[in-house]
C-alpha cells in the first residue's frame, strides 16, 4: 500500500472520440498517473490541437510522436514502442506501465489498481499463450501469422491480402522465426513493469525482432506477448483490461445498460465503451466515495453473456426460421425445435385414438395436419397457436413452415398428429430427415375405413390403389439413408398380433417419465371379414400387399379373435 | 454473370428513373443544410397523415433520427403545413402519380441519392415503427455504430401487422396517441419464408392479413420482409418498396449457416379506424400496389366484420418479447 503517486504510468492509444479520450486521460492524470498519449495521424491537425489544448492544464501528460495506425499492422506496435520509451524516460518513478486505448474506461478507482499493482511489484500482466493453445483465429490464420508474410492491408487490400496468402501456401513459402523466440499471442492490452518493458525496448536484437514482426499479421497481439517471455520473471498471463471479442475478432462494445454488469465484474478497466454511453462515463469517472475494495476481478457473468451472443450468431436457435435466420438445407442445426410424434394408420385402426393418446400421454394431439381439405388442429380449431391458419392453400404453399412454426410455437408441449396416404406428400422428406420426429406407421391400415365404408367397390378399388402407391412411396422415404427420424413400421397384420406391446413402446417414448402400464386401451375397429375384403380387392386385380398376411378365413385370425369382439386389454 | 449484368442495368434504370422524377418534386422547406456528416436520416412519402404525424415524429426523434426527409403526395388535411413548420424536417410536395413514381420509391431514391450518401438511412412509412434489439435503452446511433464496426451495411426488419381487439374502427385514434394502445395485438408465429434466388432476399408472408384475407390464394398475400435501414451509397436503389434493393449483396441480411443475424421489426399501425376511410379512398385513386388488388380484397372483407383478434393473438410488450418469439434477433449484439 503506497500513497506515492506516479508509480503507475498509462499509455493511451487514441484514434477516435477525442472528447472521451480527453475525459479519460484527465481521469488517469488527476488520479496521479502520468499519461503518454499517442494520437493517430489520421486525426486532422486542428482537432489534434484542440485535443492537446483540452489537456494543457495537466502537468503529467505527454504526447508521443504521431503515426498513422492501421488495424492488424505494425504501426500500432511502433506507436506503442515510442510512447513506452517516452513514458519511461519522462517519468522515472513509474514502476508499472498500463497500455490502454482512448475508448477504455477505468471501472474501479485508480487507487485500487495502484494498490493492486503495488502488492505485485514484479508481476507483468500480459496475456501470452502459444498459438496451439488458443482458438482465436480470424480468417483461419494461427501459426501462419508468424510464418507467412503480410505486406498488404487486410482492410484496404483484401484481395491482395488473401491472394498473397494463397500464393505463399501454394509455393510453400515461409519465413524463419528469429532464433530465440517462440511466438505467443494474447490481448493487446497489457501492464508491464519498468524492468521488463525497458528490457524489451533495449534488447540488443530489437532490430531483428522489429524487422521480423513488421511482416507478421496483427503484431500488436504478438510482439510484446512474445518478447516478454525472454525477460519477465513473473508473468500473469491475463489482461487487466476486460475486453471481449466477437466471432469476427472485433471488440464487443459496452453501453449504458451494461452498467450493473460492469460494476459487478470488478474489473479495473473495460474496453470498449460506446462514445455516447453518457451514463457509463458519468458513473465511472465521477468521484465515488466507495471504501477501497480489494476484490479480484471476476468477469464471468459478462463472459457468459458474450458467449451466448456468440452462440446466437453462429448456431442460432434450433428450429427457428425467421427473416434473419434462414439456413441453407443441411445447415439448420436441427430442423425443428422439439420432438413430436407422427402416426400413420392408428386413427384408422383404433376408434377415438386421438382422444386416447391425448389422455394417456398428455401430449397435444392433432388430427391430420396435412389433410387435403384443411389442417386439422386439435379441438377442430380454425386458427391455432401463433395464429396458424387451417387453410389448406396456405399450408400447401409452404408445408415445412406450418410444421416448423407449430413445433416452435408450442415449445414445452409435446405435439402429435396423424398422417396418411391422402395427405400432402411435400412434408415427407422434411419429417423423415428430422431427428425430432417419431414416426410410427401401421402399413395398410388405410384399408380399414374403406372396408367399413359404403362406397361402390370400384371406387374402393381405385382409392385403395392410390393409397397403396402413396404409402409405399412414403415408406421409401422413411427407409432412405437420409432419414434421421425415429421410425417404426408395422404391417397391419403384425400390429394387431400384439397391439398393446407396440402402443406401450410408443407411449413410453413420448412420456418417458410416466413409465406406467397402460390400463386403458383404445378400441380397435371390428375386423371381421377383413380378410375376405382384401381377397375381393385381389380378385379385382388390385393386389393389397402393405397389410401383411390376412387369411381369407377369419376363423384363423389370431390374437383372441379380435374380429368378433373389439380388442380390449383386461 | 449475365444475370448480374442484368441486375446492374436494372439498378441503373432505377437511378435514371429517379433522376427524371426529381422534377416532379417541389421543395417546400429545405433544411438539409443542417445535416451533419454523422446524422441518421429518415425518408418517408405520405399523403393525408396529419393525425399520425405528432406521434410519428416524437417516436423517431426519441430513437435518435436527426433529420426527416419527406415527400408529400398532394395532401389536403394540413400535413404539408404541419411538416413545413418542424425544425428537423425537410419537405417536398408533388401532385404527380404515386403509382407512376414506383409507389413513391423514385422520389425517395432521388432524395437518398442527393442527401443520404454516406449516411445511415431509414425508410419508413408513417404507420411503421422501427423496433430493434435494446431500442429501449440504446439510441439508433448505437445500432448504426455497431453495424459500422461490424462492417454491416443493411439491417432487416420484418413488418409486424398490429391490430386491435374487436373491429378495427371500434376505438378511434386520436392525434398524438401511441397507436399501439389500440392496435396492441399481433400474430406470434405464422410467418412463412421463401428465398428469392434472383435478388437473394427472403420473401416473408403471414400475419393476420394472410390468415384473414388470403386463405385461398396465399401467393398474393403482402410481403412482410423489409430492409429499411441501410448505410446509403448513391449507387444503391430500392427495387420494390423497401422489400429489396440493389446491389443484391445488401439483401443478405439473414444468415444461411444456422446462425442468426441481428434484426428488428417494423410495428405496423395500419389497422386503426383510419384504415377504413383510407382503403375506400385508395380504391378510388387506384394508386396502390398490384392494381390495388390488396385493397379490393380488404375492402370486400371490411364490409363484413374485420376483427383480426383471436385467442392466440399476442399482446405487445416490448422488443424482448419479439426476440423470444423469434420475430427478431439480437444476433451477436449484446
Amino acid at each position: 500500500m503506497t500513497d506515492k503517486t506516479g508509480d503507475l504510468g498509462v499509455i493511451l492509444l487514441v484514434h477516435t472520440a477525442l472528447d472521451r479520450a480527453s475525459q479519460v486521460a484527465r481521469h488517469w492524470a488527476e488520479s496521479g498517473c502520468p499519461v503518454v498519449i499517442h494520437v493517430d495521424k489520421d486525426i486532422a491537425p486542428k482537432k489534434y490541437a484542440g485535443f492537446v489544448k483540452s489537456l494543457s492544464d495537466l502537468d503529467d501528460i505527454r504526447f508521443s510522436r504521431r503515426q498513422r495506425c492501421e488495424w492488424g499492422r505494425w504501426s500500432i506496435v511502433g506507436a506503442t514502442q515510442s510512447a513506452a520509451e517516452l513514458i519511461l524516460q519522462s517519468f522515472p518513478d513509474v514502476r508499472h506501465v498500463y497500455l490502454a486505448s482512448g475508448s477504455c474506461l477505468p471501472l474501479r478507482p485508480i487507487q485500487e489498481l495502484r494498490s493492486y499493482l503495488a502488492q505485485r511489484p514484479r508481476t507483468d500482466f500480459i496475456e501470452s499463450a502459444t498459438t496451439e493453445d488458443v482458438p482465436w483465429t480470424v480468417g483461419g490464420l494461427d501459426i501462419e501469422r508468424f510464418t507467412l508474410r503480410f505486406p498488404f492491408s487486410w482492410k484496404r487490400q483484401r484481395r491482395l491480402f488473401d491472394g498473397y496468402v494463397r500464393l505463399q501456401r501454394k509455393l510453400r513459402m515461409g519465413r524463419r522465426i528469429p532464433e530465440g523466440i517462440v511466438p505467443h499471442m494474447g490481448s493487446q492490452w497489457w501492464c508491464l513493469t519498468r524492468q521488463t518493458l525497458s528490457a524489451i525496448l533495449e534488447d540488443p536484437k530489437r532490430k531483428v525482432y522489429d524487422r521480423y514482426f513488421k511482416r507478421v499479421w496483427i503484431p500488436d497481439e504478438s510482439y510484446f506477448q512474445t518478447i516478454v517471455r525472454l525477460y519477465s520473471r513473473d508473468i500473469e498471463s491475463r489482461s487487466l483490461t476486460l475486453s471481449k471479442f466477437d466471432y469476427q475478432g472485433r471488440p464487443h462494445i459496452f453501453y449504458d445498460d451494461h452498467l450493473q454488469l460492469l460494476r459487478q465484474s470488478q474489473c479495473f478497466v473495460a474496453r470498449k465503451i460506446w462514445r455516447h454511453a453518457d451514463l457509463l462515463y458519468e458513473e465511472f469517472l465521477g468521484n465515488r466515495d466507495n471504501p477501497e475494495s480489494r476484490v479480484e476481478p471476476d468477469p464471468s457473468k459478462i463472459d457468459r453473456i458474450f458467449a451466448k451472443a456468440l452462440e446466437c450468431r453462429t448456431r442460432g436457435r434450433t428450429g427457428l426460421y425467421m427473416h434473419s435466420r434462414f439456413p441453407k438445407e443441411g445447415w439448420e442445426n436441427g430442423l425443428t425445435s422439439a420432438p413430436y410424434s407422427v402416426f400413420e394408420g392408428f386413427s384408422e385402426l383404433f376408434e377415438g385414438f386421438e382422444n386416447w393418446l391425448g389422455r394417456t400421454t398428455g401430449a397435444r394431439v392433432h388430427g391430420h395436419l396435412f389433410a387435403p381439405e384443411k389442417a386439422e388442429f386439435a379441438g377442430g380449431e380454425s386458427v391455432y397457436t401463433g395464429g396458424l391458419c387451417d387453410s389448406a392453400a396456405i399450408r400447401n404453399n409452404n408445408p415445412k413452415a406450418l410444421l416448423a412454426n407449430l413445433i416452435w410455437n408450442t415449445r414445452g408441449e409435446r405435439q402429435a398428429f396423424q398422417y396418411g396416404p391422402d395427405d400432402t406428400p411435400d412434408i415427407r422428406w422434411f419429417m423423415a430427415k428430422d431427428p425430432n420426429a417419431q414416426i410410427s406407421v401401421i402399413t395398410g391400415a388405410w384399408a380399414v375405413p374403406l372396408f367399413h365404408s359404403n362406397l361402390n367397390f370400384s371406387a374402393i378399388r381405385t382409392i385403395a390403389a392410390e393409397r397403396q402407391k402413396s404409402e409405399s412411396a412414403f415408406l421409401d422415404v422413411l427407409r432412405s439413408p437420409y432419414a434421421k427420424a425415429n421410425v417404426r413400421v408395422w404391417t397391419l397384420a403384425e400390429f394387431i398380433e400384439a397391439p398393446m406391446v407396440h402402443l406401450q413402446t410408443l407411449i413410453d417414448e413420448i412420456s418417458p417419465r410416466a413409465m406406467r402400464r397402460l390400463t386403458e386401451a383404445p378400441r380397435m375397429s371390428d375386423l371381421a371379414g377383413f380378410g375376405q375384403f382384401l381377397q375381393n380387392l385381389k380378385n379385382h386385380g388390385m393386389h393389397p400387399y402393405l397389410m401383411g398376411e390376412f387369411p381369407k378365413d377369419d376363423t384363423n385370425v389370431q390374437s383372441g379373435r379380435p374380429s368378433v369382439k373389439p380388442f380390449v386389454v383386461k | 454473370m449475365l444475370q448480374s449484368y442484368r441486375l446492374r442495368l436494372q439498378r441503373k434504370r432505377r437511378l435514371v428513373r429517379a433522376f427524371r422524377k426529381r422534377r416532379e418534386l417541389k421543395c417546400i422547406a429545405d433544411r438539409t443544410g443542417d445535416i451533419l456528416p454523422e446524422d441518421i436520416l429518415s425518408f418517408t412519402t405520405l399523403r393525408n397523415e396529419r393525425v399520425r404525424l405528432s406521434f410519428f415524429l416524437r417516436y423517431y426523434r426519441d430513437l435518435g433520427i436527426d433529420h426527416f426527409l419527406m415527400v408529400d403526395n398532394d395532401s389536403d388535411d394540413g400535413t404539408l403545413e404541419f411538416l413545413a413548420d418542424q425544425p428537423d424536417v425537410s419537405i417536398w410536395t408533388t401532385k404527380h402519380s404515386y403509382k407512376k413514381a414506383s409507389f413513391g420509391a423514385d422520389w425517395l431514391t432521388w432524395l437518398q441519392y442527393k442527401y443520404a450518401h454516406g449516411h445511415w438511412s431509414l425508410v419508413v412509412d408513417t404507420d411503421e415503427f422501427f423496433v430493434y434489439p435494446f431500442c429501449d435503452t440504446r439510441p439508433i446511433g448505437a445500432l448504426t455504430d455497431w453495424l459500422d464496426a461490424s462492417s454491416v451495411r443493411s439491417f432487416s426488419a420484418m413488418l409486424l401487422d398490429m391490430y386491435p381487439k374487436g373491429s378495427i374502427d371500434a376505438v378511434p385514434y386520436r392525434a398524438g396517441q401511441n397507436p399501439f394502445e389500440i392496435a396492441a395485438w399481433f400474430d406470434g408465429g405464422n410467418y412463412t419464408i421463401q428465398k428469392n434466388e434472383r435478388y437473394k432476399n427472403l420473401w416473408v408472408q403471414g400475419g393476420p392479413r394472410m390468415r384473414a384475407f388470403f386463405g385461398d390464394n396465399p401467393e398474393r398475400a403482402p410481403a412482410l420482409n423489409k430492409i429499411p435501414l441501410v448505410k446509403w451509397n448513391r449507387r444503391y436503389a430500392y427495387i420494390s418498396s423497401t422489400h429489396m434493393l440493389l446491389p443484391r449483396g445488401l439483401n443478405q441480411v439473414y444468415d444461411e449457416w444456422g446462425g442468426e443475424k441481428a434484426s428488428g421489426c417494423l410495428l405496423h399501425a395500419k389497422f386503426l379506424n383510419t384504415f377504413t376511410d383510407k382503403a375506400a379512398e385508395e380504391l378510388v385513386r387506384k394508386q396502390h400496389y398490384a392494381n390495388s388488388h390488396e385493397y379490393k380484397a380488404y375492402h370486400d372483407r371490411l364490409k363484413e366484420n374485420p376483427d383480426f383478434w383471436c385467442k392466440w393473438s399476442e399482446k405487445y410488450i416490448n422488443w424482448r418479447q419479439l426476440e423470444i418469439l423469434g420475430l427478431m434477433s439480437k444476433g451477436n449484439w449484446a
